[in-house]
């Protein structure tokens, strides 16, 4: 299955009335079994693209549709949030069934499915824990592991690390990667850390602050594991001065005009 | 420079952390029943004006014993049983529907807010004309005056649902209807239970006003009834139910709270 985003933009009703152009032409294609990250500086539309992708939001122009479903149904998606997003009165065990509740699935194998995810999260020993009783690190697993459960066709995840802890985030990024070669699923991640997006990434989309374009695309050749050491750092580094030269002017504006997400 | 002074660094926030034993509070209620028994002994106030603690007991646990206290506090809580339970129950039901559907708000919103300042105490004779002057009149004004509170606190407790969790839901297929029963519903009860509270004082006012107004039996009745027979004691007895019956109230309520919202 693949997502294709043809000549998308978004406009919003600014509060003084103007029109805002957040997003203009955009054309990405998600291929199947592809992690794609979007990577742009603040406030360049990259977690609104994330939202229409997933249906929840609607583009003011173009078409996003999914092509190659073996049936003809909805696609299945998996959201991951960068505020995480977990039901506070839910334990770990209920969060992870959520959305598996809302599927036609019987108690049983909603409980045997959700096993299986908390062991490859890592969350045994904390099934009936409640969310506040988690650190930042093992929530988002949760917020990782009620997205994988549904089996999703295309996974998203908007900025899923950026409220951690630099180690943490380190820990999960290779934790992610883990789990995404486990699962292959087609994904698209959104981040403003551009050594995140060279770790993660088959392909990194530049946007431009607002209105947000596609600056270029940039293929990352390099073994899925372990990119940022040995023989691959210095490569490393390259993709990703090349990218922070793409974004550096139009992150200096932004900063300039004190502008936020 | 001399060097001679050495000043150790104390925590000036520590009056912050400050505890007391939990006997401080207990101690301050009986010391006002403590002083109001001496001042009733001491003094020559006459009995008709302020009946000592003492005399109170002792009078209630006569009543008790006669069966009168019980046969009113029966007819009491029925009142405010039902009508507390009705009007919650709608108050909550239809908040979450103004709340979460857009028609409903537009047709209800208006309504609300026109009838909530009404005292609905000034409702009682039309609704006397309208239901008779048995319970139901009495379970209704009382019913009236809890909705109003549970109602407009269900709402603000719906509109204040992190909008977040709704995303996360809608984004996991939810259902209208498993939204409003798994996210809306449980996000909005710590508010919900605000309103619970607010109406259980209100709904203990309008139970003794409706009492006093029409009504044979209950406490408002039986306080009205020993007002007019001057027995002041007796009639003490009722207010000491009374607040009995508040204090159980609001800690059913707590305790309810609790259990429903341990999640906090």
């Amino acid at each position: 299955m693949k997502v294709v985003v043809e000549q998308v933009g978004k406009c919003y009703q600014g509060p003084d009335g103007q029109k805002v152009t957040a997003l203009a032409d955009i054309d990405l294609t998600i291929h199947n079994e592809e992690f794609v990250v979007l990577v742009g500086p603040s406030g360049c539309g990259k977690s609104t693209l994330l939202n229409m992708v997933g249906g929840l939001l609607s583009p003011t122009s173009g078409t996003i549709y999914v092509e190659g479903l073996e049936t003809d149904r909805d696609p299945v998606v998996g959201m991951v949030f960068q505020e995480i997003g977990l039901f506070p009165w839910r334990s770990v065990v209920q969060n992870i069934a959520f959305g598996l509740e809302e599927t036609s699935f019987s108690k049983g194998q909603i409980a045997d499915r959700v096993q299986s995810y908390i062991e490859l999260a890592g969350l045994q020993g904390f099934e009936n824990s409640l969310p506040r009783q988690l650190s930042g690190g093992m929530r988002q697993r949760v917020g990782i592991a009620r997205a994988l459960a549904i089996q999703p066709d295309l996974l998203l995840m908007d900025e899923p690390f950026s409220a951690l802890d630099a180690q943490t985030r380190t820990l999960m990024q290779e934790e992610l990667l883990k789990l995404w070669t486990a699962t292959r699923l087609s994904t698209l991640y959104v981040t403003h850390n551009i050594e995140e997006a060279v770790f993660l990434a088959d392909r990194v989309v530049v946007l431009s602050r607002r209105p947000g374009r596609i600056i270029d695309i940039i293929r990352i050749d390099l073994p899925r594991q372990g990119r940022d050491t040995g023989e691959c750092a210095a490569q490393f580094k390259n993709y990703a001065s090349q990218i922070w030269q793409l974004i550096r002017k139009d992150a200096e504006e932004a900063l300039r005009e004190g502008e936020s997400a | 420079m001399n060097a001679m002074y050495r000043r150790e660094v104390v925590n000036r926030l520590a009056f912050i952390d400050t505890k007391l034993p939990g006997w401080v509070s207990t101690l301050s209620l009986i010391g006002l029943i403590v002083l109001w028994e001496v001042v009733c002994r001491l003094s020559s106030v006459p009995e008709l004006y302020l009946p000592s603690p003492s005399s109170i007991v002792v009078t209630s646990w006569d009543m008790l014993a006669s069966g009168e206290l019980l046969t009113n506090a029966k007819a009491s809580l029925y009142r405010i049983g039902w009508g507390f339970f009705i009007g919650s129950i709608a108050g909550i039901l239809l908040g979450l529907a103004t709340g979460f559907f857009r028609l409903a708000e537009a047709v209800g919103n208006p309504l609300v807010h026109a009838l909530y300042p009404i005292p609905k105490i000034a409702l009682l004779p039309l609704i006397i004309l309208w239901l008779g002057i048995g319970e139901l009149s009495k379970v209704t004004i009382i019913s009236l005056g809890v909705f109003f509170p549970v109602i407009i606190n269900t709402y603000s407790g719906v509109k204040n649902v992190d909008p977040l969790l709704i995303k996360a839901a809608v984004a996991f297929r939810a259902s209208r209807l498993s939204i409003i029963r798994k996210v809306i519903l449980p996000g909005a009860l710590p508010v919900i239970f605000a309103g619970l509270k607010l109406a259980a004082g209100t709904s203990l006012l309008l139970l003794v006003a409706a009492e006093m107004i029409a009504a044979k039996e209950g406490i408002g009745a039986m306080i009205l009834h020993y007002g007019d027979l001057m027995l002041t004691t007796k009639l003490m007895v009722g207010v000491l139910a009374l607040s009995l019956l508040g204090i159980a109230f609001n800690y059913s309520l707590n305790w309810l709270e609790k259990r429903l919202i341990s999640w906090r």
